[in-house]
């Protein structure tokens, strides 16, 4: 819920993705089983963690709102990620669900129940024990908040209750097959407050007037100014996806709003603040060593597509649509206007997604392939290169409110082979307003999120239906895929659903949002959770101990 | 007197009356829907429940007729109510008055800086005896008021916070942070005022009643300060009215740029996110105070210069703004 197109596009700037880990001077890398998206740490290996000190970390935006059930925007999920505790956890490289709050759970055979056993000494902030009791009271609470609780409420559609078995098991329930849910447990959304928290108003929640279960809990919240954040003393269930246990290393987190981005590099560079996730492209080469270091992840989730409304005259043209894809050179978008660090698209999801696999043969470069397939449908180019039909012009539309510049290049691109496509940059208001209405020809935008039933969400015609279009074969693959427990299953269904996708023109991406974190070398161990979401529970400074 | 300023007071509800109706029609008329807005997270959502949408915009009060949402939105008014926030859900109310002080210190120093700068400007501009001294310094005001704030801010950022880490570039902590933002707005704010006061400034010298000081024998400091600044700073008085006003705008920049809580932070915000309630009241509130200084202004004159009279024209059609009786520096 931000802002200017301008600053909040600012954090969803490119940056990313390739061979993750990048180091700073001298530092081993943690962790590079995979290659790329190693969330490796800042830190030299062998650097023993200290406890104590303070970091502050820049972020653009105060969304006005910190309560972790209620927060979309990346920059105060920043914050309100650290101060709640989930049921699961989820490890950023194997995307394998872990236990966090939940020692054991099981899932029927359908996806429809899940059955949580808790640990039986975890607490919230306030003491209050973490029992099955709170869980009800929190997923209750949140399928009362509704479309405020915008994550959260889409994570829990189709719920049916919770049963508090006994005092540490409880059991959750669907109307319908959710096999998505059990990722969903490890994200901040459905994190637990405490019960009396639950209670709050919408207002006071968002003010940061509740008592959550992370290793942070909030010290104080000036609106546009800071979230302090401090470490929860006696803090003692963390999850095995981080590399410590007990408390958390920094006393004090402080996140700094700082609209500018050149004003966050210049702070950054002169010591005013210790890190941020935010930088222009242009300016994270000087803070690739010389006192700092990069990291840097893939989201994973949905990347950046164009989302084609079938139910507009043009993009009901399949020929047109997987023209489109053929015609994008995604290698040269990368190359020209994003950093080295970002990675073209291989599929309808990012390659860092869970049980997800890439396919990049799709989505090579073929204007001929593309030209051939607009002529064999007879859209013949006219005086001006633009191809018609009909007396129709090949004139179509992108509404988008996110940064311009790899559209203006797919722009010129797909003008080689005769389809104008015409750039509508709007704000992000007037863009929720143009999906809700219907009112585009083509959509775009990513959405983060590590689980592959993303794609069920936006695609499926039993869901949101992005193409508003009629019920197909890749239906059957997604809705199947809401239904399968067996991850091999599962990644089977989406590959090739993703695939189908493409291949009918449904999806055309574009290239993989990534997220870089630049910081001092005396900040340490900041890393990446497994939806690209900064996880300060590890992070420790290097003069902590002094102070 | 009390007749003129009963009146003045009356225009000034139509102003304040005007401004919030223009503003509700605008936000209603933007092609976009705070709920699906809020219920979208930012963009970050993939599927809202259209039954949930529904439920949101009922409980903002969104799907009843524009004209019952804008009277209703007007009564609320009148008693101070302009409900709340759709994002936070506080008060706009409370919203505006946490951000206020901030901004009223920010904009005060400002003030403060920009008369005591403008002034010292033009004054030194017609003081010296030095031709060429005159000509560099009648340079400054334009070049005040072509910088673009942003660009002021970040260069002062650049130098004195990055380079040379003497102030700190973000944050609203203590006296030392309120340097640099001052300076940068006061900047365009004391540049125009110069440029005003120094041009009346030249008139008012050419003055017969000044060539009588001179004949009488007083002093060039004597001349300039208290026979021709006093009658050449009406003009720019005038010019300080609509430059309040100026600063609240500027502190939108200045604010950003500064990374300060304030009023103008809180506007960009909310106008992002399309919180109307928020919106309605930043509006309200700046007409209130164009409003009030406007009239402070005008009650002011009298006591600057004698020869002005507050009257309320017969014939109720022309502005009631003070009349000048027999212009200073014609």
């Amino acid at each position: 819920m931000t802002t200017t197109p301008r600053t909040s596009r600012i954090p969803r700037r490119p940056a990313v993705g390739l061979a993750a880990t990048v180091s700073a001077a001298g530092l081993l890398l943690s962790a590079c089983s995979t290659g790329a998206d190693a969330p490796g740490t800042g830190a030299s290996a062998d650097a023993e963690p200290v406890a104590g000190g303070d970091l502050s970390f820049a972020i653009t935006v105060d969304s006005h709102c910190i309560d972790p059930q209620q927060v979309g925007n990346n920059d105060a999920i920043a914050a309100a990620r650290q101060t709640v505790a989930s049921l699961t956890a989820q490890d950023p490289e194997s995307g394998e669900i872990l236990p966090w709050l939940a020692e054991s759970w099981e899932v029927n055979d359908d996806a429809s129940s899940y059955t949580f056993h808790l640990r039986d000494d975890a607490a919230f902030a306030d003491g209050t024990p973490i029992d099955a009791a709170a869980v009800k009271t929190n997923f209750d609470a949140i399928v009362d908040l509704g479309a405020v609780a915008s994550l959260g409420s889409q994570y829990l559609v189709g719920y049916a209750g919770t049963t508090v078995v006994d005092e540490r098991t409880v059991t959750v329930d669907f109307d319908e097959p959710s096999a998505q849910f059990l990722q969903a447990t490890s994200t901040f959304s459905l994190g637990l407050l405490s019960p009396d928290s639950a209670a709050l108003s919408a207002e006071d929640r968002c003010a940061g007037k509740y008592v959550g279960s992370g290793p942070f809990a909030v010290k104080s919240y000036t609106q546009d100014q800071e979230i302090v954040l401090e470490k929860v003393t006696g803090y003692d269930w963390a999850s095995e996806a981080n590399d410590h246990t007990g408390e958390a290393y920094l006393d004090t987190v402080t996140f700094k709003v700082i609209p500018e981005a050149s004003v966050r590099t210049g702070s950054l560079q002169s010591g005013q603040i210790d890190a941020t996730a935010a930088l222009n492209a242009v300016d994270l080469p000087q803070f690739d060593g010389n006192g700092f270091w990069l990291q840097y992840r893939a989201n994973p989730g949905v990347v950046f597509n164009l989302f084609p409304n079938e139910s507009s005259p043009l993009a009901a043209d399949e020929a047109v649509r997987t023209a489109l894809v053929k015609g994008i050179d995604r290698q040269q978008i990368v190359d020209t206007v994003l950093t080295p660090q970002d990675q073209p698209a291989t599929g309808v999801l990012s390659h860092s997604t869970p049980l997800f696999e890439g396919a990049d043969d799709l989505l090579a470069y073929d204007p001929e392939g593309a030209k051939k397939i607009l002529d064999d449908a007879g859209w013949t180019e006219g005086a001006d290169g633009i191809r018609e039909k009909d007396g129709q012009k090949l004139t179509t539309t992108v509404t988008f409110w996110q940064v311009p510049e790899p559209l203006e290049l797919v722009q010129q691109q797909l003008r080689q082979i005769g389809v104008d496509l015409q750039l509508k940059h709007v704000t992000v208001a007037e863009s929720e307003a143009a999906k809700e209405s219907g009112d585009f020809d083509f959509d775009y935008y990513n959405l983060t999120r590590s689980d592959a039933d993303v794609l069920r969400t936006i695609f499926s015609a039993t869901a949101r239906n992005i193409n508003q279009r009629s019920p197909e074969e890749v239906d059957q693959l997604l809705d199947d895929s809401a239904a399968a427990t067996d991850p091999d299953e599962r990644e089977r269904l989406v590959t090739e659903a993703s695939q189908l996708l493409i291949e009918r023109g449904h999806a055309i991406p574009v290239y993989e949002l990534s997220t870089t974190i630049a910081a001092s070398d005396r900040v340490q161990g900041l890393t990446f959770e497994a939806s690209s979401r900064l996880d300060f529970y590890d992070a420790w400074v290097t003069d902590g101990a002094g102070e | 007197m009390t007749r003129y300023v009963l009146r003045r007071a009356g225009q000034g509800l139509f102003v304040l009356w005007a401004a919030f109706t223009v503003a509700f029609f605008v936000l209603y008329l933007l092609p976009s829907d705070p709920a699906a807005l809020v219920a979208s997270g930012g963009g970050e959502v993939s599927q809202v429940d259209p039954a949930q949408l529904a439920a949101l915009r009922a409980e903002y009060g969104l799907d009843r007729p524009i004209l019952v949402q804008y009277g209703d939105a007007l009564l609320g008014v009148l008693t101070g109510d302009f409900g709340d926030s759709y994002v936070s859900g506080a008060p706009a109310t409370t919203l505006v008055a946490q951000a206020l002080p901030e901004t009223l210190k920010l904009t005060g120093a400002a003030l403060a800086v920009a008369v005591a700068g403008g002034t010292a400007v033009a004054v030194a501009s017609v003081f010296p005896r030095a031709r060429f001294l005159r000509q560099a310094l009648a340079v400054l005001p334009p070049l005040g008021v072509a910088l673009p704030t942003f660009f002021v801010g970040l260069v002062l950022l650049q130098w004195f916070s990055f380079r040379v880490p003497v102030f700190p570039a973000i944050g609203n902590e203590g006296a030392i942070s309120l340097v640099l933002p001052t300076i940068t707005l006061a900047v365009p704010a004391g540049a125009q005022l110069a440029q005003v006061l120094s041009r009346s400034l030249r008139g008012t010298l050419g003055e017969p009643y000044v060539e009588t000081a001179w004949a009488k024998g007083a002093s060039r400091t004597r001349v300039h300060l208290a026979h021709a600044l006093r009658n050449a700073a009406i003009p720019a008085f005038t010019v300080l009215g609509v430059m309040v006003g100026g600063l609240l705008g500027g502190a939108v920049v200045t604010e950003t740029v500064f990374s300060r809580v304030g009023l103008g932070r809180l506007t960009v915000q909310s106008v992002n996110q399309q919180d109307a309630p928020v919106v309605l009241a930043i509006v309200a509130f700046s007409a209130l105070v164009f409003v009030v200084v406007t009239l402070v202004v005008d009650l002011v004159y009298p006591l600057l210069d004698p020869r002005i009279e507050l009257r309320t024209p017969r014939g109720a059609s022309r502005r009631a703004a003070p009349q000048r009786a027999t212009a200073v520096n014609a």
